[in-house]
């Protein structure tokens, strides 16, 4: 599936095991060697970035050259190990062996956010840190250039990495953009080439970059791209065909460059001895590829437990795949459709008899083009398996309810809403351990009809009370129905909800949505991630501003009635790290006021708003560590055009970047 | 301040006749851009791609394309253009395929024809093929009226009955929610159609 999980993979980190802590050495000792220095603090302070697409891991971004020279005052992190010294504020060399214990001890921290306040401690934390990190979480690309990471850490294994900001995804960033991975690559492979884990989100990734990965790292074991583009089936033969060790290979949702006549069969590349396979995720590779040879692959992979492959497989095929991996966990099933003329090809009953072997089965996915008489052959499964998608399934609730009734232990579910309302009752009524619910749009436009509604929503929220997350797309809502799920889901940490037909208000009232996501933000007080539609005023702004004080990230499209929305979003929100607006009748005083916040902030994106050059310039003079891009849509040479059409400012250490194409203005 | 939807709707191509609303839009200062109509999946829709502004040079991204019909705003709804593009292709490939299974038999009848004809509405992929065929199967008739014609269709009108048994012209609607409401044709003569 688009992973109900994170982007990331969820295998193991692969690194050495620590090195043992001796006896004798405890942490209390007196590993002190005289007062700690402070590292200056610079204008930005550390942005914890528990994203939920992420690990949580993060860079630190506090400015290294900042030497501490006198004064003890300023130390923002009092550490056990300083043994009743004091800040004395004299600053003392560092001791050779007490690097070495420090090494040794740092290697346990892996939580980046542990990690980076370590860093801040003196010089030496700072060094030992540096040395032992393991994984680089980079949550914009362009924050940091990859010469200044390289000269900070010396033995990463894993580097994470995303580009363009997420409305990319929704084409408001044109072709062309940025976000190319190959001065990363370029970098990195030099430096660390025991690096082992590369993982990519919404970068550029041509096939020479994938054949740089290939041979710079010798010891690589796992490839993450999520909503890439720039490669092709070429890349992906030279990541088989060369890197011996490889355990995880996962696209998802990446646009594969293909001509017909030009594919690559890059399933035949990998090893012809046994793999080291874990993970293989190809459904968005949408070419047509040599199943013989993925069959074969999966019979001598005996690791494997992650397979998804696309929609070129037949429930025939997928009887042999079984057949060869009963062990797999995590199956993405392809079409779940008979290649055979309607009378021929394979019974019901014998593909449940496959998935009755296949006991450990635990997550479902695929179903590209179902045919729904084979449906009940996953019952046999169905009891164990928590996460479902039948997202790209169009399925009536008929057709979804005797399957449902099963699923007893479903954690994650995403669904399309051909189901209805009457189909979310039917998960409602049987999912009480519901974690993460995803209700896509069988048509994904302002005027459909749409099958679901608050009625849906209303359902869900009383059967499935320990709902964390939930994407909600219908086209008619109501407050009353937010309101209680609200209230009924008070675990929410992820809430979005999309009514499709832009500034709707309330079905039955006619009131705006104000009121219901303004339940939500005081209700979940666990809430990071909102993302709010409907008819919108600024008063739903004040309540998200007033209680929204764990949100990360905010997501805003047609709504507010003035600047004074984002004033209370940027005052309000205090941990807010994600800004993304469209379409909102803010302007330049809007921005200014958030003119504070910008550096506690990983981005903010603002498109078709009411912004003017002017007004940009201004934030972009006053602040010097701000990137401050203004895209145009077209790359006709309009000058200096007086409105903005769409903003993207972001922290970064790095200036403004020098690949910019010609529609990127930096200012 | 302003809302920018009152903006939008006044310049926005919409499927019904103007002025009207969605009655579920209790906010009458704003008619939204909905009148409530169906927007089946159609081979138009995916043939019309990368036709927004916004994506620039790249057609294959670009899902958030603007139909035939009525210009959409681009990047909304906020689905990703890999759930769209596979998605769209695939759903309307099985729907035609789930549809021609079952015949949908309408009876045909012409002005001064002395009997009607049945067409299977689910032989056809849009208006333009329907016309084609029914010109072919009335060709006899149709010869036999004035001599002087372009084409069947200029002296001829075509029109349905539709479930609520009101007469309409066809080639209003899309073809999914014709082929859903259509009950029987009827090809007029261009005369009693004014």
């Amino acid at each position: 599936m688009s992973t109900p999980h994170s982007s990331s993979t969820s295998s193991a980190p692969h690194r050495a095991s620590p090195p043992q802590i001796p006896e004798s050495l405890t942490l209390a000792a007196t590993a002190s060697s005289g007062s700690p220095s402070s590292s200056s603090a610079s204008g930005m302070r550390d942005a914890a970035e528990d994203d939920s697409d992420s690990p949580p891991s993060q860079m630190s971004e506090d400015d290294p050259g900042g030497g501490g020279g006198g004064g003890g005052g300023g130390d923002r992190w009092e550490p056990d190990l300083r043994g009743g010294n004091g800040g004395t504020g004299r600053w003392a060399p560092p001791d050779q062996v007490l690097e070495n214990v420090l090494e040794s001890v740092l290697e346990f921290l892996t939580a980046a956010r542990d990690r980076n306040a370590a860093s801040l401690v003196c010089r030496s934390w700072y060094r030992a840190e540096a040395q032992t990190r393991r994984e680089l979480f980079i949550g914009n690309c362009y924050a940091v250039s990859p010469r200044r990471a390289v000269e900070r850490f010396g033995g990463l294994r894993s580097v994470v990495l995303k580009g363009k900001p997420r409305f990319a995804d929704f084409s408001l960033v044109p072709y062309g953009w940025g976000a190319y991975v190959s001065p990363w690559v370029a970098a990195l492979g030099p430096a660390y080439p025991r690096l082992e884990r590369i993982c990519l989100k919404r970068m550029t990734v041509s096939d020479d970059d994938l054949d740089l990965v290939a041979k710079s790292f010798p010891l690589f074991r796992e490839l993450s791209l999520v909503c890439c583009d720039g490669f092709s089936t070429a890349g992906l033969a030279t990541i088989a065909g060369r890197c011996r060790h490889l355990c995880v290979l996962d696209l998802i949702e990446d646009y594969v460059e293909d001509e017909e006549d030009e594919l690559v069969d890059w399933i035949s590349r990998f090893p012809e001895s046994n793999t080291s396979l874990e993970s293989l995720v190809f459904d968005c590779v949408s070419v047509p590829f040599n199943f013989e040879a993925l069959e074969a692959l999966v019979a001598r992979s005996p690791a494997l437990r992650r397979l998804r492959v696309n929609h070129h497989v037949s429930v025939e095929q997928l009887r042999r795949l079984m057949a060869r991996a009963p062990q797999l966990t995590h199956f993405g099933t392809g079409a779940f459709r008979s290649e055979a003329a309607p009378g021929g090809g394979l019974s019901v009953t014998e593909l449940a008899t496959s998935f009755a072997a296949s006991r450990s089965l635990i997550c479902l996915s695929g179903f590209r083009d179902v045919n729904p008489e084979y449906l009940p052959a996953i019952y046999p499964v169905c009891a164990k398996l928590t996460s479902l998608n039948f997202s790209f399934a169009s399925l009536t609730a008929e057709e979804l309810k005797p399957v449902i009734r099963n699923c007893i232990n479903l954690r994650t579910f995403w669904v399309l809403d051909t189901v209805g309302d009457e189909g979310l009752r039917a998960v409602a009524d049987t999912c009480s351990d519901l974690r993460e619910l995803r209700v896509f749009p069988l048509d994904a436009s302002e005027d459909s009809e749409g099958s679901v509604s608050d009625v849906g929503l209303q359902a869900i929220s009383e059967g499935c009370p320990k709902l964390e997350s939930i994407l909600y797309f219908c086209q008619r809502m109501t407050n009353a129905a937010v309101i209680a799920m609200s209230k009924n889901c008070p675990d929410l940490v992820v809430f979005r909800l999309c009514i499709m037909g832009r500034h709707r208000p309330d079905r039955i009232t006619g009131e705006p949505m104000d009121d219901g996501f303004g339940a939500i933000v005081m209700n979940c007080k666990k809430l990071t991630r909102l993302s709010v539609s409907g008819l919108l005023t600024d008063k739903a702004f004040a309540y998200i501003g007033k209680y929204g004080k764990l949100i990360k990230t905010l997501s805003v499209a047609f709504a507010g009635n003035s600047d004074m929305s984002l004033q209370y979003i940027f005052e309000g929100c205090t941990k807010l790290q994600k800004l993304e607006v469209r379409d909102s009748p803010f302007s330049d005083k809007g921005l200014l006021s958030g003119m504070n916040y910008f550096y506690n902030m990983r981005f903010l994106w603002m498109n078709s708003c009411r912004l003017t050059t002017r007004g940009c310039k201004d934030v972009a003079q006053q602040m010097q560590n701000l990137v401050v891009e203004v895209i145009k849509d077209h790359s006709d040479d309009e000058g200096e055009a007086e409105i903005v059409d769409k903003l993207y400012l972001y922290r970064s250490l790095a200036g403004p970047r020098n690949d910019a194409p010609p529609f990127v203005t930096l200012l | 301040m302003e809302i920018d939807a009152d903006n939008l709707s006044a310049t926005e191509l919409r499927l019904g006749l103007p002025g009207t609303s969605s009655s579920s839009d209790g906010v009458t200062r704003k008619p939204s851009p909905s009148v409530g109509a169906k927007r089946a999946l159609d081979d138009t829709r995916s043939e019309t791609s990368g036709t927004s502004p916004a994506a620039g040079a790249d057609d294959d991204h670009d899902a958030a394309a603007a139909p035939a019909t009525k210009a959409q705003v681009v990047g909304w709804p906020p689905v990703r253009a890999y759930r769209k593009n596979t998605f769209q292709a695939a759903a309307a490939a099985a729907k035609r395929k789930a549809e021609q299974q079952g015949g949908l038999y309408v009876k045909v009848s012409m002005d001064g024809a002395p009997y009607l004809r049945k067409v299977d509405l689910r032989m056809y992929k849009g208006y333009r093929e329907l016309r084609e065929a029914l010109d072919a199967l009335f060709t006899n008739s149709v010869s036999a009226a004035a001599a002087a014609e372009g084409g069947g269709d200029h002296q001829h009108a075509l029109a349905y009955e539709d479930k609520d048994g009101d007469l309409m012209l066809v080639g209003d609607v899309p073809w999914d929610m014709f082929i859903s409401s259509c009950k029987k044709l009827r090809i007029m003569k261009g005369s009693e159609a004014r």
